[in-house]
């Protein structure tokens, strides 16, 4: 069953468009994550859902129901907040059954809604207390539990976790997944976080300028990416986009970078045959590129090796980052932390291509 | 029945809502603009609506009441705002250094603004009045030829009112700029500190620099209080001697209610407007040019 | 370290003798009121008791001659009373409601209102004199009590106004929206959740418009008369009247009654009015 329905929303700030025509279609259970850098519309999309805006054009249908001119109280929501919101002036307890007070809920049944909720999310010892004097994960928690004791049709989750240190983070994005996974709930979750993205969602509707570039699973949105902007959004760090001409040589496709002596050639998808003597941009991620010791598959082709001068090198520990030269083009790599490599020398390097893309260099859309 | 509940609800904030905001504004337009209207009217004890042109204005400005009036202004403006800028910088700036017993010093520098100007004014009509004030206590430790007659000389008596109005306005002044002196970065100072800038550099140039806009809120609340003043007047010197110490706000009572000139009091209390325009609206200005500032900024 | 200390010295010395300039006329109204008049009338209003005259008090409280009524200021000082308390506490809450509404609650031409309202505050009362007559004139609250507490809620608004709405349009939007997703309505959030952060700037208010009405003299002494004027209007007549004949210890007796409410509730209050005022109002 479709839980959440948006079709066809629009919505300017006088002349000034902030969604484009916006369709998506949730069942129930998903977990949709909308991410896009600041300003791409999702935050606005989220607030449209909610009742608290109003689309310019378009409806929203919430558990089948249309939602035009139904107030944000009445539409069986719960939301969380970057900033949590949580009242100043109640404690934990009034805060979480200020809703269900607002909806008339019998007493007797606020206590026990109260009393689950609190031992889901282990905050019974904080019940008493004021916001200002619980930790940042603390206040994180109670926002959820005043989100949970509704038992809602929707969740909507607005950067829930941007306010908290990068541990913390961490910690609060597993507890929100088993969260789901217990509770198989309908979430809508913003963020302009890709890797909570990645790590989250069961589905992504990546955001740009007010348009959805591409709504997918994850696997999909990072391997198969639909434009060279998500290309780019999705990934840390992002994926290589290099300019490339194609050729056909034997009957195959060869993706050709730089020039002469220092030019690059990588065996391209069958499917790019139309293209060929045309300029493109070749996509390949940088755990592609890789120590030429590694094999990425038995079948003939997919792993290739070429040989690349090295600028520059970052190791984090637990991998190492190379910046480096393919056919005059600036690249990242990513290699084991244990293979040395020289700044200025050339090295060799063993590229997937399996997983290479190919993008319109004009409309920046993907062609393979 | 659910439906009439909901609209009822809908309806309802705007019932309470809108009442009061519309009053206050319509008293604002209402009263200025009918005020504006009655100076161009030849209306006299009471409002009479026949047309008069500028004739009020023609009289006013010719009046010799309204030229004392407005030079007393400008020199009693002037020394005012910039005497209690002075004194509330200065002692805010003291303040600043931490020092010991810095509430019982706040509270004795701030008090004068509980005080009503009817009171601030008498009781400084007390002290500067030569029979019984500051002279006759010089004269009685035995300094016989010592004067200070401010209150009864033509020349001197608009600075009696100085005297008092920076007793009562100046810590309010000192308060703003103390609330202004604490809100610098602490870091910005350090930097200072670091980079071998004594107190005296410090504070010229990297802490008054920050709070820039606070000095230009406190000199508009100065002057717009200034251009008001009625009260400690009234109180202190009643205008006199002769109409020495007067002020626009006493003329345009002076006109209103007790020569029965309505019309030419109205035209004197729109030029008062006028002049608080002539302070505000430099200061809109700079407020919208701050914001826009502000948003570029972000 | 000696430069050091003089530099100190310096800055306590500098502090002192401002402290002596404000603290001057405090003392010489309290020293006057316990003084006699010939004490007073054969020095000066600087100086300490001869003796203690400890009746100028209630003299000038219950029985002094003001205008021909010899009933002291107790009349004028509980008129007063009558007029700020309403007053204060009206154009107080008012103005919550419209900072409220202003600050949290967009609609269309919301800076405008807000423009026009906070241009009362500039407003010379020389531009309102003569409307508030004729308004009063109208509706029959000439000289009286109610009259000049309506000048005052009214007047009292937009500086109400603009000081709620500064304050609350810090309070984060999220949680309003919290608070519409939960069901609340205008008037619940007013009361469960913008109410109880509001202290700060109630505090502010109420001693702002407590101090303000408390010592407004022009509309006291222009719309009402007698034995309804406001204590500010009485010390004038008193001290018109004492002129022909000084009685400076009993003036500063009413003096110091006068304005004993403004300055308690500011020695009570000061602190966080001082607070307040920084945090929000002027901006």
């Amino acid at each position: 069953m479709s839980a959440l329905t948006i079709r066809n929303v629009s919505k300017h700030y006088g002349p000034l468009p902030v969604l484009k025509d916006i369709n998506l279609e949730i069942d129930s259970g998903e977990f949709t994550i909308l991410v896009g850098p600041s300003g791409c519309g999702k935050s606005t999309l989220l607030n449209i859902i909610s009742g608290l805006d109003t689309a310019s054009e378009g409806m929203i249908e919430i558990g089948g129901r249309p939602m035009n001119g139904v107030a944000a109280k009445d539409r069986n929501i719960a939301m969380v907040f970057q900033s949590y919101a949580l009242y100043p002036s109640m404690t934990v307890r009034r805060n979480m059954t200020f809703g269900m007070e607002c909806r008339k809920v019998p007493k007797q049944q606020q206590a026990e809604i109260l009393d689950r909720v609190a031992r889901l999310l282990q905050i019974e010892a904080l019940l008493d207390r004021k916001p200002s004097q619980l930790s940042g994960g603390q206040r994180q928690r109670v926002a959820m539990g005043r989100a949970l004791v509704r038992d809602p049709l929707l969740f909507l989750f607005d950067e829930p976790l941007s306010n908290l240190d990068a541990k913390l983070r961490v910690e609060m994005r597993m507890e929100i997944k088993r969260l789901h996974q217990r509770l198989g709930s309908t979430i809508v979750y913003v963020t302009h976080d890709q890797i909570e993205a990645m790590t989250l969602a069961s589905r992504i509707a990546v955001m740009h300028q007010g348009v959805v570039q591409q709504f997918a699973d994850p696997d999909t949105v990072y391997n198969r990416p639909a434009n060279l902007f998500v290309a780019r959004f999705m990934g840390a760090p992002p994926m290589n986009t290099l300019a490339a001409r194609l050729e056909m040589v034997d009957g195959a496709v060869v993706a050709v970078m730089g020039q002469g002596e220092t030019a690059v050639r990588l065996p391209a998808p069958d499917v790019a045959q139309t293209w060929a003597g045309r300029e493109v941009v070749l996509g390949i991620r940088p755990e592609c590129i890789t120590e030429p010791t590694r094999h990425f598959s038995d079948a003939p082709g997919t792993t290739v090796t070429v040989a690349a001068p090295v600028e520059m090198t970052e190791p984090t520990g637990a991998e190492t980052i190379v910046v480096l030269r393919l056919g005059g083009e600036q690249a990242l790599g990513r290699v084991a932390p244990d293979i040395r490599l020289t700044m200025g020398e050339t090295a060799r390097f063993a590229v997937d291509t399996r997983k290479i893309c190919l993008f319109d260099p004009i409309s920046e859309g993907r062609i393979a | 029945m659910m439906a009439w509940r909901q609209r009822w609800d809908r309806i309802l904030p705007h019932l309470v809502i809108w009442p009061p905001l519309l009053v206050s504004c319509a008293y604002v337009l209402v009263f200025s603009v009918w005020t504006t209207w009655v100076s161009f009217t030849r209306s006299t004890l009471l409002p009479d609506y026949s047309w008069a042109g500028v004739r009020n204005y023609t009289a006013m400005l010719a009046s010799r009441n309204w030229q004392i009036a407005f030079t007393n202004l400008f020199i009693y403006g002037a020394c005012f705002v910039v005497l209690a800028m002075a004194v509330g910088l200065l002692l805010a700036v003291l303040i600043d250094q931490r020092i010991r017993g810095e509430n019982l010093f706040r509270t004795i520098f701030l008090y004068p603004i509980a005080v009503s100007f009817v009171v601030t004014g008498t009781v400084w009509g007390w002290l500067f009045n030569p029979s019984i004030g500051v002279q006759k206590l010089v004269h009685d430790l035995g300094w016989t030829s010592f004067r200070f007659d401010w209150v009864i000389d033509r020349n001197m008596a608009i600075y009696t009112i100085v005297v008092a109005a920076v007793w009562h306005g100046s810590g309010f002044a000192m308060a703003l700029f103390l609330a202004g002196l604490r809100s610098v970065d602490a870091d910005l100072v350090k930097a200072a500190q670091i980079d071998g800038a004594g107190a005296w550099r410090i504070y010229t140039r990297v802490v008054l620099p920050t709070i820039g806009p606070i000095f230009v809120a406190v000199l508009v609340m100065l002057l717009q209080f200034a251009i008001k003043t009625y009260d400690l007047v009234v109180a202190l010197t009643a205008g006199g001697p002769g109409l020495a110490s007067t002020l626009p706000a006493l003329v345009v009572y002076d006109f209103m209610f007790q020569r029965g000139e309505l019309g030419r009091g109205a035209a004197a209390a729109v030029m008062l407007l006028g002049s608080l325009t002539v302070v505000l609206i430099p200061y809109a200005g700079f407020r919208a040019w701050q914001n826009r500032r502000g948003a570029a900024r972000v | 370290m000696s430069e050091r200390l003089l530099a100190r010295a310096a800055i306590y010395g500098a502090l002192t003798l401002f402290a002596a300039f404000y603290l001057v006329p405090l003392a010489v109204v309290m020293l006057n009121s316990v003084r006699s008049t010939e004490d007073i009338n054969h020095s000066s209003v600087i100086g300490l008791p001869s003796v203690y005259v400890w009746g100028n008090f209630a003299h000038t409280w219950s029985s002094y001659c003001i205008a021909e009524h010899c009933t002291g200021i107790q009349p004028y000082f509980w008129n007063s009373l009558r007029m700020v308390i309403p007053a204060t506490v009206i154009s107080t809450l008012l103005g919550a409601l419209n900072g409220y509404s202003l600050a949290l609650w967009r609609f269309r031409g919301d800076t405008l209102v807000f423009g026009i309202i906070t241009l009362g505050v500039f407003l010379p009362e020389q531009m309102k004199l003569v409307p508030w007559a004729i308004v009063l004139r109208d509706l029959g609250l000439f000289n009286t009590i109610s009259g000049l507490v309506l000048i005052h809620v009214i007047q009292g608004i937009s500086f109400t106004t603009l000081f709620c709405r500064n304050y609350y349009v810090s309070i984060p939007a999220d949680l309003l929206k919290a608070a519409r997703i939960d069901g609340a309505g205008f008037f619940r959030i007013f009361w469960r959740i913008v109410l109880p952060l509001s202290p700060p700037i109630l505090i502010v208010t109420v001693i702002w418009q407590f101090t303000g009405i408390w010592n407004e003299f022009l509309y006291g002494v222009t719309f009402s008369t007698g034995e309804n004027q406001p204590v500010t209007a009485a010390l004038i007549a008193l001290s018109a009247q004492i002129s022909q004949a000084p009685q400076y210890g009993q003036q500063s007796a009413a003096v110091l009654m006068a304005a004993a409410p403004t300055l308690l509730v500011y020695l009570f209050g000061g602190r966080y009015f001082v607070r307040g005022l920084t945090s929000g109002a002027v901006k």
